[in-house]
């Protein structure tokens, strides 16, 4: 077991490093977010009464759209760099490798995600700075870089990996978007554990499932 | 070189001849027997079923809208066992049944798709809306749509069959949840009016012989697609390898 912990840890401290030495995908990530952000307000008229309806969606567009670009990236540097073949090489568990890459996409997701909280308020005036919404955000993603982590692995190996990946990681992700989505209205709208938390309960069933799922089902994917 | 070439040809234009001869009589019969099987089934659900009280004759549509959907998890199923067998042995002809199966369901179920779209607009006065039972159909079609756009776009064959074996089996555990969204999630779309999860009353009998027919109709439609892809692509598998060695004889 503490095997396990430390190769995927070891495979979390090198994606960590690259970015930090690069910084290229949590910029250029964030940027593209903002701008999803922005462009809503253009889509329609961002007045208070539209917002209570459509809040919700803008969030959680922008999150998935920049789980896309960030996953669309996951495993870019590996095949062009060939450090997949490297790390396929090493005597260690397939899903070692898979937690780690999932750790990964985990952290710049949720890096980009608190980013961009402060913009939600500032363009949109959502209330987004608490601990429910928080929480959701985290299980949501989580679930997100599972299913993505698995996707993004195949997509990233044929020749039209832009399309593939949404293609793919979309309706597979779609259990807990709307999971995130119909909590976080209920969240904006002021309601307790009561209302969210069935939601918030949906998403963690589905993290659970995900994340067994696609750790078993990594290795089939990942071999030669 | 051209003699290599030239012999292979030979082989396998003699090989098609034998095939050909012996199975083409059987198809044929079958096509037929197929061919009368959609007459009569036309007739049954066009004229002989009972009209249905409340919506009219568009309540005809249900008979194929309902037995293409139910082929189509029928193919998926396929799908999913052959994809298990497939990457347990590795065995190619598991691949080609996991995908044909695949392909076809996907045509069963695009048409399943179509007939609901053409009842709901004259009963719910709309196309198409997200109520659960649609969401999740939704979802398994565009997963199934994946499933053939991986094979597509792999640089390998054997990768494209693994990737797609993987989303063959987690893509079916979908199957389950669109065949009883409408009992788990109150929705626009009505409950099952036959089966084991029927709720009510049930079918009329002349509408329930009516709509099994189709179902029966519809699977032999299913059986003989499903047997003539398979062929074809192990054809295709049989016409790369000869490429292949062709290839091989010239350099």
């Amino acid at each position: 077991m503490s095997a396990y912990l430390h190769t995927a840890w070891t495979v979390f401290l090198k994606d960590v490093r690259i970015e930090a030495r690069t910084r290229e995908s949590l910029v250029s990530i964030l940027v593209f977010s903002v701008l999803v952000a922005f462009i809503f307000n253009f889509a329609f008229d961002p007045n208070p009464r539209v917002l209570a309806t459509v809040g919700p969606g803008i969030v959680w567009v922008a999150f998935v759209f920049t789980g896309v670009i960030g996953l669309n990236r996951n495993f870019v540097l590996e095949q062009e760099q060939g450090t997949l073949d490297a790390l396929l090489l090493a005597p260690v568990a397939r899903e070692a490798l898979y937690a780690g890459k999932l750790l990964g996409v985990f952290a710049l997701m949720t890096a980009v995600e608190a980013l961009m909280l402060p913009v939600f308020v500032v363009l949109y005036d959502l209330p987004v700075l608490n601990g429910p919404f928080v929480g959701v955000t985290l299980a949501a993603t989580l679930g997100f870089a599972a299913v993505g982590t698995l996707f993004s692995a195949i997509a990233v190996r044929t020749r039209a990996r832009e399309v593939l990946l949404p293609l793919l990681f979309l309706p597979a992700a779609l259990p807990v978007l709307i999971g995130a989505v119909a909590s976080s209205s209920d969240i904006f709208a002021g309601q307790g554990w009561s209302e969210y938390g069935r939601w918030l309960q949906l998403i963690l069933i589905f993290d659970v499932v995900f994340i067994v799922v696609t750790s078993v089902a990594f290795e089939a994917v990942i071999e030669e | 070189m051209a003699t290599v070439a030239g012999r292979h040809q030979q082989g396998l234009v003699a090989r098609g001849r034998r095939v050909l001869g012996n199975a083409q009589r059987a198809k044929y019969i079958f096509l037929l027997l197929l061919a009368a099987m959609f007459v009569a089934n036309l007739y049954l659900m066009l004229i002989w079923a009972p009209t249905e009280r409340v919506m009219g004759d568009v309540q005809r549509i249900f008979y194929i809208h309902v037995p293409p959907l139910w082929v189509s998890f029928i193919a998926f199923f396929l799908t999913f066992g052959s994809s298990i067998a497939y990457l347990r042995t590795r065995d190619r002809s598991w691949d080609n049944r996991a995908f044909a199966a695949a392909e076809v369901g996907l045509a069963f179920m695009t048409v399943g798709i179509i007939a609901g779209a053409i009842w709901g607009k004259p009963v719910w006065g709309t196309w198409w809306t997200w109520d659960a039972k649609l969401t999740t159909t939704f979802v398994l079609w565009v997963t199934y749509v994946g499933y053939m756009m991986v094979r597509a776009y792999a640089p390998v064959r054997a990768q494209g069959a693994r990737w797609s074996a993987v989303i063959g089996i987690i893509g079916f555990i979908n199957v389950p949840i669109v065949y009883m969204a409408a009992v788990w999630w109150r929705g626009l779309h009505p409950d099952q009016v036959t089966g084991a999860f029927a709720s009510g009353g049930g079918l009329e009998p002349d509408m329930r012989t009516a709509f099994y027919f189709s179902v029966l109709t519809f699977v032999l439609l299913f059986a003989y697609l499903l047997y003539h892809r398979i062929g074809v692509r192990r054809t295709e598998d049989e016409i790369g390898s000869l490429h292949y060695a062709l290839h091989e004889g010239r350099s």
